[in-house]
């Protein structure tokens, strides 16, 4: 059955395999290194400045044309509401929800705005296999709609659970997130509408290097009330948005098991080996074959020389 | 089946002619050499047709509102577990599943083991099916799955681990069509042009092994996208990509083995001489290899815990469940290869071939759901999601049933029917 391997046939297939592993050689191993965004905009909050108010809620509903919440953003019930014993996330119809806490040692409920925080190195964007995500100078991270293939790797590579995705629609669901109020703000340099709608100043919009110098300063200045620590200054390799707190974060629903490394780097081992596997292989098997084919040639060589020895 | 065979010596068909000589036509043939009637009525004997029927009257309608109205009409439309068991079964499962191919691919031509020559069909077949329902699973669970080519084609990340899977899967999926096609040009009466692939047959063999690897692989991969979400002991990002492909060598081996022990006793009719007559001892060879790619992975699923250092991991609740999962899905159908390999008998290897394929989905389901978010909530699969899982599984079936009725997987096509 087998069909005699000549030289030049197995030349002909080698040749053939390394050509098409050569042509099929995805890019994958080059991952780029952290881009530095000079001009990343960014916004710093300061929980500690937060009175729950939701302003921002509603505001982002406003600017992103959502709908309508079925309680008014002056219900404070929402903050008791719980899915599968967790607090409010975004969803489909929120791109930034606010949540209570009640850290022991405070006297008094605490607020997180929580939204997308416009990785420096984004996560969705580096998991995403039809390039839908960018990050655009000015620090936001958007999804274009267009050629996103919905298979949701980017809900799962984001460490902060942000990306949602709009399932009740049949034909056109897409990706939901905050986008930074890119294109019609953050573009023109204006200030997101969540940001301006603020009326504690919890939440500073500037240059994300600006913030994280006067986040330091406010830590310094308030001689230990805040923690020693911006949370996105280094979680999942940097993010735009900046937060300060008085209570240890863990303590306002922050996750602190999220690396200080961007996400990508946990892939790179795995795409590091593509190049060596498409190159090596290919010779590697054939040689295999060789050796393991090599004995049967042998033991055919060997009997037609005895038989003309014996002839 | 069995019973129209005995009644005419020329069923079933295997070969091109009829005994008067006359070569069958194709509609004959599809017809498995029966007249409408008998066919129907052989349809109808069957009671597993009956179970698929009432599996399509509920799934079909739910298929319907899937496209319909969206997957958050058969699903949870959790944003939290955005991964279901479209994905969790269907590709993480079935994927490893259909690692057969490559292995005895690469045993019968790389290796020039000759002796695995009549099974090597039926693991290609178990493999491109396999990869073709995977690829099915995919189009429903995509938000858009009219895109599926998108990446290939119209916008590319080349960055990304989903982007490798596509491409070679993609790729893969036409090696083993073009590895299969010789049986259908056999069964169509057209045995020369099976010369062209038969040409390129080492070249498609470690076309299979490349891509096998790196698309296994980067299935395990995937998940080091979430190296906060999934539990330590199911993600190891040093060793994850090594860990799926190792446990897909034994996954494939032993869906070979379910599937030719199914075949050989519910269609037995269908099976060849060489086939009947070699399936013990390749079944014992195969136990074999899955055993060494056994022990080889617990090896390495023991380094990785050692590397991360996860020991103390080991004695929460968690720990015991991943225990399990090695001890029940791993070392268990391990133990009774080797019993099996030893004794000579295929009876346990059998056993030990169901229980390492279910061990081998219950990882991956683990991997992408049931450890997926550990330090939240346990999502449980809505029950049109598990049903229309398990539609497209009966679909599987069906088309791994009627495609091995037919073309010569199992036993050797013969020109003419005097060769009999």
């Amino acid at each position: 059955m087998r069909e005699k391997i000549s030289r030049r046939s197995i030349l002909k297939n080698g040749l053939l395999g390394t050509v098409t592993a050569l042509l099929l050689r995805p890019k994958a191993g080059k991952a780029h290194d952290i881009k530095k965004y000079p001009d990343s905009m960014g916004v710093l909050v300061d929980l500690s400045r937060c009175v729950g108010c939701r302003s921002c809620e509603a505001a982002c509903r406003a600017e992103q044309n959502l709908p309508e919440p079925d309680l008014p953003y002056t219900d404070q019930t929402v903050f008791e509401e719980l899915e599968h014993g967790r607090q409010r996330r975004t969803d489909e119809t929120r791109f930034t929800v606010v949540n209570r806490y009640d850290p022991p040692d405070l006297g008094h409920p605490l607020y997180r705005k929580v939204q997308c925080n416009h990785c420096q190195e984004p996560a969705c964007l580096s998991s995403c296999f039809v390039n839908a995500y960018t990050k655009t100078p000015e620090g936001a991270v958007v999804y274009n709609p267009d050629v996103c293939v919905g298979c949701r790797t980017c809900m799962i590579a984001c460490p902060f659970y942000i990306p949602t995705f709009k399932y009740s629609s049949a034909f056109s669901p897409q990706i939901m997130k905050c986008r930074f109020c890119y294109d019609t703000r953050l573009k023109f340099g204006k200030p997101p509408a969540c940001v301006e709608a603020c009326p504690q100043e919890a939440l500073q919009f500037g240059k994300r290097d600006e913030l994280i110098k006067i986040g330091r300063r406010r830590i310094e200045e308030n001689n230990g009330s805040y923690v020693d620590h911006i949370y996105g200054e280094y979680e999942a390799g940097g993010t735009s948005w900046l937060y300060l707190s008085k209570v240890p974060f863990a303590q306002a629903g922050f996750d602190m098991t999220v690396p200080h490394a961007p996400i990508l780097d946990s892939v790179k081992n795995f795409l590091g080996i593509v190049p060596m596997v498409l190159t090596i292989w290919p010779a590697l098997f054939a040689g295999f074959h060789l050796l393991a084919t090599r004995k049967d040639q042998a033991r055919d060589n060997a009997r037609d020389n005895s038989q003309e020895d014996a002839s | 089946m069995k019973a129209l065979i005995s009644e005419d010596i020329h069923l079933p068909v295997s070969s091109s002619s009829q005994p008067d000589g006359t070569l069958w036509t194709l509609r004959k043939k599809l017809f498995l050499g029966l007249t409408t009637r008998q066919y129907l009525q052989q349809l109808r004997r069957n009671p597993v047709n009956w179970l698929l029927l009432v599996i399509f009257a509920v799934g079909l309608p739910l298929l319907l509102q899937r496209y319909i109205y969206g997957l958050g009409s058969v699903t949870h439309a959790s944003n939290d577990y955005p991964w279901g068991l479209f994905l969790g079964f269907g590709l993480f499962g079935m994927v490893p599943l259909s690692a057969s191919g490559f292995l005895l691919g690469t045993t019968v031509t790389l290796f020039g083991r000759e002796d695995f020559h009549p099974i090597e069909r039926l693991a290609l077949l178990n493999g491109l099916l396999g990869y073709f329902f995977a690829v099915v699973y995919l189009e429903v669970d995509l938000g858009m799955p009219w895109r599926l080519a998108y990446p290939m084609f119209v916008s590319l990340g080349p960055a990304a681990v989903l982007f490798l899977v596509a491409w070679h899967v993609a790729t893969y999926l036409s090696v083993q069509i073009a590895e299969v096609l010789p049986a259908l040009f056999e069964w169509l009466g057209r045995p020369a042009w099976k010369q062209y692939i038969k040409r390129i047959g080492l070249g498609l063999t470690i076309a299979g092994i490349i891509l096998s690897t790196l698309h296994q692989g980067a299935l395990g991969a995937l998940f080091n996208y979430a190296p906060t979400k999934l539990h330590p002991l199911w993600l190891s990002i040093e060793f994850q990509w090594i860990h799926f492909l190792c446990s897909a060598v034994f996954g494939g081996l032993a869906m070979v083995i379910v599937s030719s022990t199914l075949i050989n006793r519910f269609m037995h009719w269908r099976c060849g001489k060489a086939f009947r007559e070699n399936l013990e001892r390749m079944t014992l060879g195969m136990a074999k290899g899955a055993s060494y790619a056994m022990i080889t992975y617990l090896v390495i699923k023991l380094v990785a815990v050692a590397h991360d250092n996860e020991w103390e991991l080991l004695l929460t609740g968690w720990g015991f469940y991943y225990l399990m999962e090695i001890g029940l899905g791993v070392v268990l159908p391990m133990m009774l290869f080797a019993r099996g390999v030893r004794n000579e008998s295929v009876r346990p290897v059998r056993i030990a071939a169901f229980i390492a394929v279910v061990g081998v989905v219950w990882n991956r389901l683990n991997t992408a759901i049931f450890c997926f978010n550990y330090q939240l909530y346990q999502d449980v699969p809505y029950w049109k999601e598990i049903w229309l899982t398990v539609t497209l599984y009966a679909l599987y079936f069906i088309v791994y049933r009627f495609i091995v009725y037919r073309l010569p997987i199992v036993f050797d096509w013969q020109e003419s029917s005097m060769d009999k």
